[in-house]
């Protein structure tokens, strides 16, 4: 393998976020139902990670654990949230409450009916503000939402309308500034920009990555479009049933991807040039609420072997900033003994 | 800017006018359409009450022809809309030579009086149970019991006027039997006819409220689960909202909205809706009279109060149309 160079390693930076061991299940009458079954990651001060997996892989629910907005029948069922040495899935609901918005914010899928319909635009913004920081002047408030607005292209019009008023690109942008009002230390995007039509989407997500370089703020998005995470994202974490299977650099999980589900994931991508079969129907999912012992994968994955079976693999740091969690590959990021990654088309 | 715009306007008040004409349309065919017509009806009370009226054939003649009742259909249609619609609806048959407009008159301040006490009450109180019922952090005891106070919205209006009437007046002598007001008073501005009337008034709002707020709650919890489990609950959620804050300017704002349009239907009851509690306290409104015309089958008064009812539904629907747009921005650009 190729030395690391070591500047890559001095972009390691501060962790602003340390996510450990989090569980989040759903209550059912026959039997909890999974959707985030203990993941572990960081996020770096300054960084942007995506966070993909298919529908029902748990990144919303997870994300949602993290903002600790999980509504019942779903509950946190351990794990811990460390905020910039704040401690957050056991702080009680007033300080929380203090931590929110102010150091960790969320950009909703704001084309959807994420504001209010019954209250002016402005003041969806100047509210959050206010609980934060107190009442306060008026005309103050309002420089400050317009200076927002600039940031994140809205005309000085949009300030006095109601969200029925505005365009779906126009809401998203409504939903960055408000999630930036207060200059948050972590943002996560929950499919901000799946709603949109590509061209605004692509117009809503540069925009939402100037404003975050601007401000300087991580950001963890959350998606499956594999094609617009490439252009948004630092690091790509990949879900799958509830697990991190694989989290690595973008560009190296593009180019080499080590997890079967992610090899799988990134073949399916299709291209203008050629047409390619989805892979991931191959085999069939388990039941979230009584998963196989072993491997999350075992079911669907094309290398499936006998330790599998039996053993959950743990998400290990194969290689330099790539955790992989799988029983194929080495402590050092070789392949064992006998496995053989044929290109599976 | 919640867009009352004069288009809109317009539009609801054209719909009020063809609304209002009809149900004169289907008074007028109802009265003709009925077997029998009122002024044999009221000969026949004549003579019942005074033995023999000479004759007959002649005084009815005179009074159909005094009614008009001897113009073509046509015409006799037009003269009614414009009789409707100045309130003139004729002398009355049982409080004869009294007019109807004026029974009216005199008994709808007492209706309207009780309802505009009634409803405001039942609204607030059911939709603040509502609410608290299905809020995330009412405290437990609370939660529970709300419920028991709604056994009674199964009830008749009228069973629980009686079991009240029967417990709290003939029992315990906490308030009158019946009556708007003590015997005797004359209506005046003075604290000794106010307190009176507030202590005959209690009864009668009592067994209406009770009956009747449960449904508001019922519709008020539902309208809360569904606001619940909207994305902007949740983004206030997350921004760090006080959660009474949230709760009120978020949750009850965009939940009540349905209610409020419950609450235009709910209106009619204003005059309508209490004839039965009114009877059996001897109110003095317009249920009063209708049931007692209903009774004695007088024509002119039940035309009367039917129109003065619908009139009450019609205008009640049109200023809540009005006011609508002011709560929800939404309404008035549908259908421009």
């Amino acid at each position: 393998m190729a030395e690391i160079p070591a500047e890559q390693v001095q972009r390691r930076r501060r962790k602003v976020l340390e996510v450990r061991n989090l569980r989040v299940h759903y209550e059912t009458p026959t039997g909890d139902v999974i959707a985030v079954a203990g993941i572990d990651f960081d996020l770096y001060d300054g960084e942007t990670l995506g966070l993909v997996g298919e529908s029902g892989s748990g990144k919303s629910t997870a994300a949602y654990g993290i903002l600790k907005l999980v509504q019942p029948p779903g509950r946190i069922v351990e794990g811990d949230v460390t905020l910039d040495g704040d401690e957050l899935v056991h702080m009680n609901d007033s300080s929380f409450r203090q931590i929110r918005w102010t150091k960790l914010a969320l950009i909703p899928q704001g084309a959807m009916n994420s504001l209010n319909p019954t209250m002016r635009v402005h003041r969806q913004i100047t509210d959050a503000i206010e609980a934060h920081e107190g009442k306060q002047d008026k005309e103050a408030l309002r420089e400050r939402v317009l200076e927002l607005f600039r940031m994140v292209g809205l005309p000085q019009r949009v300030y006095n309308m109601f969200p029925h008023e505005l365009s779906g690109g126009m809401k998203q942008r409504v939903c960055i500034a408000m999630g930036i009002a207060l200059h948050p230390t972590v943002v996560i995007a929950d499919e901000s920009t799946s709603a949109l039509d590509v061209v605004v989407q692509r117009v809503v997500a540069q925009t939402m990555l100037r404003v975050k370089q601007a401000l300087g703020v991580s950001m963890i998005m959350i998606g499956h479009d594999m094609g617009l995470m490439a252009q948004m994202v630092d690091r790509i974490a990949v879900m799958y049933a509830g697990k991190l299977v694989e989290v690595a650099p973008v560009e190296t999980i593009f180019d080499e991807p080590m997890h079967p589900y992610s090899q799988v994931l990134i073949e399916s991508i299709p291209s203008l040039k050629e047409r390619k079969p989805l892979k991931i129907t191959e085999g069939i999912t388990h039941d979230p609420r009584n998963p196989p012992p072993g491997c999350i994968f075992q079911l669907r994955c094309p290398h499936v072997m006998e330790r599998c079976r039996s053993e959950a693999p743990p998400l290990r740091e194969l290689l330099m900033r790539h955790e992989v969690a799988c029983h194929l590959y080495n402590d050092d990021g070789s392949l064992i003994e006998g496995a053989k990654l044929e290109a599976a088309s | 800017m919640g867009g009352l715009t004069l288009n809109y306007i317009i539009r609801r008040v054209v719909i009020f006018l063809l609304t209002v004409w009809v149900s004169i349309t289907i008074i007028f065919l109802v009265a003709r359409l009925a077997p029998g017509d009122p002024i044999s009806a009221m000969v026949a009370q004549a003579s019942a009450s005074m033995g023999v009226v000479e004759n007959q054939d002649a005084i009815i003649e005179g009074w159909k022809e005094y009614f008009g009742l001897n113009d073509p259909i046509p015409v006799q249609y037009v003269k009614f809309l414009g009789n409707l619609l100045t309130f003139n609806f004729g002398p009355s048959l049982i409080a004869f030579p009294a007019q109807v407009n004026e029974l009216i008159a005199r008994a709808l301040p007492w209706s309207i009086g009780l309802g505009l006490v009634t409803l405001p009450l039942i609204f607030f109180i059911g939709n603040l149970f509502g609410a608290l019922l299905a809020w995330r952090r009412t405290p437990g005891p609370l939660k529970a019991f709300i419920p028991m106070t709604m056994i009674f919205t199964s009830l008749p209006s009228v069973l629980a006027g009686l079991v009240f009437i029967f417990v709290f007046a003939f029992r315990m002598k906490l308030f009158p039997i019946s009556g708007p007001f003590g015997r005797g008073m004359q209506p005046s501005f003075t604290i000794e006819f106010i307190s009176s009337l507030i202590h005959h008034g209690i009864l009668p709002v009592a067994s209406l409220v009770i009956v009747s707020f449960g449904f508001w709650t019922l519709g008020m919890r539902g309208m809360m689960v569904t606001t619940e489990g909207e994305d902007y609950m949740t983004l206030a959620d997350a921004k760090g909202l006080p959660p009474f804050y949230v709760l009120y300017r978020y949750q009850v704002r965009n939940a009540i909205l349905p209610q409020v349009t419950a609450l235009a239907i709910a209106l009619r009851t204003l005059v309508a809706g209490q004839i039965l509690v009114e009877a059996i306290f001897s109110y003095r409104g317009i249920g009063t009279l209708i049931y007692t015309s209903i009774r004695n089958q007088d024509y002119n008064t039940i035309q009367g109060t039917s129109f003065v009812v619908i009139l009450f539904t019609a205008v009640s629907v049109l200023v809540i149309d009005l006011i609508y747009p002011l709560i929800d921005p939404r309404i008035s650009l549908e259908g421009n």
